[in-house]
């Protein structure tokens, strides 16, 4: 299948970047991010430029690819990654325009790539378990009700790429602050510091720059985890429930 | 005093001032809404003017509307200021495809909530001026009812729905509301944290009818007075 593209290219943060349009021949049968290496392998070979993008596991779980694809972060396919989007999605002929996450607290790097360490960030304040070293505990010891953990593990899907962010038109970065403080405050080893988790995480993702949610929800649509706005409103509750109910003081 | 202030100045307190402030003025429709029905009854005005009297002379009621302009005003200023935020975070760089989707809300209502907010802000910058500080102001013929003087408000009401420009702006107002509440209504009880799926669809229900009846009651008001009653 013959392939239009209009990428956008820009050789660095200060670059004022522009769309560059390219053909490609890809079958149905490749991954979206192979159908990008074809084209890499062209431009290599005509001693250009690659186009620079994201990538590692290629299967769905670490989160690093996510391109903003015809206006949909990771594309067309509801509930799936950039690598996990296959070219059958596509006719022969079909033109796609591939930008990169666009909001204030992701700056672009290169082309397609762009720096998501605000994340690493709002997960150093808060978005973790204090463990002591040692023995560790028999985990069968802890009684979770299932439903419990089940809503545990939603939130845990999270993969933390981002597209949450590049979705809103305020990009902020709820959905993923509270998918990652949700899934550990649902579980007892998490739950004994959600109190200062929630005030430390949302401080942060206040200082990275990230707007504010208004509940548009486009993070809902575009979560190739299909990680839900409910987590949204539990952040919420934590969060009130912690500044008005508890002395927590996070400086 | 510095915890609250770093609430009130975070993402999720500004969020719950709207939400606050929104839900208030929720609230304040409903009672102002069963108010401006009482211009229907065909008393030459008996009803509704001696319900205005009420209105501006209870102290309980006096001291309720001093809350309902701050309510105003601090719902518009923070309005404001999320958006501008907003708008910061996104920054400049937009795409160049547009594909907004959502998931069970209105998507058009709940990314334009800043522009319908400031046409309903000047809707009623000039409600005010026309209704609320000519009666003030007492520029206002009187009426007597039963030996009681009052003002007769609705002898303004009714010149100014007598208008059909007025009579457009305001329904067209109201049309506003209802999207402003499409999504504003729903969206109040997320920003709490009040999401249930035993009852958020219920909420949803009640914020969709809410959202089209309210303004429509409104609406249908001066176009009745325009069309039936002169
Ligand atoms: C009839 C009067 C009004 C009512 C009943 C009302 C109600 C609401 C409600 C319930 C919300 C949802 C709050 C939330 O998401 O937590 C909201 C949001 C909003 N309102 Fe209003 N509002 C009114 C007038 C205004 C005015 C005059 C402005 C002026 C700018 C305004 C601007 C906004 C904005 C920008 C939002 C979105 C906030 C966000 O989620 O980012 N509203 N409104
Ligand atoms: S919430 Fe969804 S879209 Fe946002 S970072 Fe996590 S997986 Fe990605
Ligand atoms: S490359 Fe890991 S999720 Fe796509």
């Amino acid at each position: 299948m013959k392939l239009t593209l209009k990428i956008w290219r820009q050789k660095s943060p200060k670059d004022k970047g522009r769309f560059e349009t390219y053909q490609v021949e890809a079958n149905p049968h490749m991954s979206f991010l192979e159908m990008l290496d074809v084209l890499n392998e062209e431009l290599i070979s005509k001693k250009e430029e690659p186009v620079a993008f994201e990538h590692d596991c290629r299967e769905g779980i670490c989160g690093t690819c996510g391109l903003v694809i015809d206006g949909q972060p990771h594309g067309p396919s509801q509930g799936t990654t950039t690598c996990q989007l296959h070219m059958r999605h596509y006719k022969d002929g079909d033109t796609i325009v591939i930008e990169p996450y666009r909001g204030s607290a992701f700056p672009v790097f290169k082309d397609l790539a762009v720096d998501r360490s605000a994340f690493d960030r709002i997960i150093q304040a808060g978005g973790y378990i204090s463990v002591n070293t040692g023995q560790a505990q028999d985990g069968n010891a802890i009684p979770i009700e299932k439903e419990q953990s089940a809503r545990a593990f939603d939130a845990a899907a999270c993969i933390g790429c981002g597209a949450c962010v590049a979705a809103c038109p305020n990009a902020s970065a709820m959905l993923f602050v509270s998918a990652k403080a949700s899934h550990l405050a649902l579980l007892p080893q998490g739950e004994v510091e959600s109190k200062r988790r929630a005030q430390a995480m949302v401080k942060q993702m206040d200082l990275e720059g990230f707007g504010m949610c208004s509940n548009v929800t486009a993070c809902e649509a575009e979560c190739p985890k299909e990680i839900s706005v409910e987590n949204i409103a539990r952040l919420n509750r934590e969060f009130l429930s912690s500044t008005l109910g508890t002395e927590v003081k996070v400086g | 005093m510095s915890w609250f202030s770093n609430f009130l100045t975070s993402s999720i307190g500004r969020k719950v001032i709207m939400s606050l402030t929104g839900l208030f003025l929720i609230t304040f429709l409903v009672i102002h809404l069963i108010g401006n029905l009482q211009l229907l009854n065909p008393d030459d005005g008996m009803s509704f003017n001696i319900y205005a009297y009420f209105m501006t002379h209870n102290p309980l009621i006096k001291t309720v509307s001093y809350l309902l302009y701050a309510s105003i005003l601090i719902h518009a200023v923070q309005g404001w200021m999320l958006w501008s935020k907003n708008r910061k975070a996104r920054g400049g760089q937009r795409y160049a495809v547009k594909n907004t989707r959502a998931v069970g809300t209105n998507s058009f209502a709940a990314s334009n909530m800043g522009w319908l907010g400031t046409i309903i802000f000047i809707f009623l910058v000039i409600h005010m001026y026309q209704f609320w500080l000519q009666m003030k102001l007492g520029n206002t013929p009187m009426v007597t009812y039963d030996g009681n003087e009052v003002k007769d408000l609705y002898t303004i009401v009714a010149d100014a729905y007598s208008n059909i420009g007025y009579v457009i702006f305001y329904v067209v107002s109201m049309v506003v509301v209802a999207y402003h509440l499409l999504h504003g209504f729903q969206s109040a009880f997320q920003t709490l944290g009040l999401n249930h799926r035993k009852y958020t669809p219920f909420i949803k229900g009640v914020g969709l009818v809410y959202s089209i009846l309210i303004p429509l009651g409104f609406a249908i008001i001066p176009l009745y007075m325009y069309f039936m009653m002169q």
